[in-house]
């Protein structure tokens, strides 16, 4: 009996030894891993989705220098070369003053408009105690322009025209993304008397990755307060083509203008009439600051 | 009642026989690309890794997002487009330790061998790095080359980076005993 039970606790104290010696360490490891890095790194390649932000903004101390074009409309004819005789320009100035916090400048050869913006990163996705599967941005964007109209008195107040953003986006899988940009745009002067001053709109774009480095963009932006001038609703196709510290963005839109209170209320061309714009939108980006912790 | 008590003995010894592992306090890894535009250097923090001095056991696990980089958007690329962190999100080391004598104190030359697992690829590998036993506790570090191409690792063509074929990699651990 008592040998019975030597037997037994033998048995069971080498059938402990071998587990242990078995005992796998990398899973033991990966059981005490508590820490979560599913955060996404990013949802769209560029800060700009096609004429409009993305919810994408850069790390603290980055500066994003962007030069944007749209050419005249492709429908325009070979004497004014499907349009690329006829440019708009914009040079923007984007600045991560802190992870969260993105302050932005341009000047746009349309109108001689200067335009500065607030972008306000809100939440991000997966990111935090409450896992949600969206990012939240803010932006809210003022321009003057500042062209010459010598038929109407103008003033600090005529020239300005205001847009607040909510830019809603989630990264479905690592492949596609999609975005919800709720609008509301004030003009303090507009065209017709009968124009609404304040407008709504909602905007909706997509990317989608073909290969590692290129992206397919669409974005649309509907209004729902119609104007009586016919203006059309902007929606923009385009991809991105990402190399390092560039993107290049090469885009077919109907509008002419690049900033959210120019191009959301003021488009004019007719898409499927074949009033497109051929434009591009080229960043470069600069690490003025190295925010990683100091090494030990 | 003897043998009950021999039973116990044997279980809180073989309980004892357990306690021999280390885990780690603190680790760094490090790797470095020298080319010709520009060099890359970033450093993981996160690494964790547990050590039996008795059988010579040795793991690793790095979660490969912990990576950081001077610059931020190169850390971005390095997740999305080399290392694809969201389907491949940790590295791991597996394997065995051999040539330490536990009572000699400085620092020993010692090889670990086993399974390098980046990138979802795993390779057989023999490290030779240097181990050094404190009052409480071991202290190991190594430095050795990777090859992008032995774990699949692509360098996209229209990136303007330039990275080396090779990069340097430089591993620090301090283990603690641990009391499970």
């Amino acid at each position: 009996m008592t040998n019975k039970i030597l037997v037994i606790s033998l048995i069971f104290y080498f059938l402990f030894l071998s587990t242990l010696a078995q005992d796998n360490l990398l899973d033991q490891l990966r059981e005490e891993d508590e820490t979560e890095w599913n955060t996404p790194t990013s949802t769209f390649k560029a800060i700009r989705l096609i004429n409009g932000h993305t919810v994408e903004t850069r790390k603290k101390g980055n500066l994003e220098f962007l030069i944007s074009h749209r050419f005249g409309r492709i429908n325009s004819g070979a004497y004014q070369f499907f349009g690329m005789d006829q440019a708009n320009m914009r040079l923007g100035l984007d600045y991560a003053w802190e992870d969260w916090l993105t302050l932005g400048i341009g000047r746009n050869s349309f109108n001689k408009m200067y335009d500065g913006f607030v972008k306000i990163s809100l939440y991000q996705q997966s990111k935090g105690k409450i896992k949600l599967p969206i990012t939240l941005v803010w932006l809210s964007n003022a321009s003057i322009n500042t062209i010459r109209r010598p038929e109407i008195p103008m003033n600090l107040n005529r020239r300005l025209q205001y847009a607040h953003q909510l830019l809603v986006a989630s990264k479905l899988n690592q492949k596609a993304s999609i975005q919800l940009m709720p609008t509301y745009i004030h003009r303090n002067l507009v065209r017709e008397r009968t124009d609404p001053n304040a407008l709504l709109a909602m905007g909706a774009g997509l990317s989608y990755q073909i290969t590692k480095s290129i992206h397919l963009n669409i974005e649309y932006y509907h209004r729902f307060t119609e104007q009586e001038n016919g203006n059309t609703h902007p929606l923009a196709i385009g991809v991105d083509i990402e190399t390092g510290g560039h993107v290049f963005q090469l885009h077919l839109t109907n509008a002419q203008q690049m900033t959210e209170t120019g191009f959301i209320p003021s488009t004019k061309g007719d898409f499927f009439n074949g009033d497109i714009h051929f434009g591009f939108n080229i960043t470069r980006n600069f690490q003025l600051k190295n925010t990683r912790p100091a090494r030990k | 009642m003897k043998n009950c008590c021999i039973t116990i003995f044997i279980f809180l010894l073989s309980q004892s026989l357990q306690a021999q592992g280390h885990k780690t306090v603190s680790g760094e890894i490090e790797f470095f690309s020298s080319a010709p535009v520009e060099d890359i250097q970033a450093v993981n923090n996160a690494p964790t890794g547990l050590f039996n001095e008795q059988t010579g056991n040795l793991a690793f696990l790095v979660p490969i997002k912990a990576f950081q980089f001077p610059k931020s958007l190169m850390q971005e690329h390095f997740n999305d487009k080399f290392m694809e962190s969201h389907t491949y999100p940790e590295a791991t080391f597996e394997g065995k330790l051999s040539g330490y004598e536990r009572e000699r104190s400085g620092s020993q030359e010692v090889l670990a061998e086993g399974n390098l697992t980046i990138h979802g690829q795993t390779n057989k590998v023999r490290v030779p790095g240097n181990i050094n036993f404190t009052r409480d506790q071991i202290i190991m570090d190594a430095v050795f080359p990777v090859k992008l191409e032995d774990y699949d690792i692509q360098i996209p063509k229209v990136l303007f980076y330039n990275i080396a074929e090779e990069v340097k990699v430089t591993v620090s651990f301090v283990f603690e005993k641990t009391d499970r």
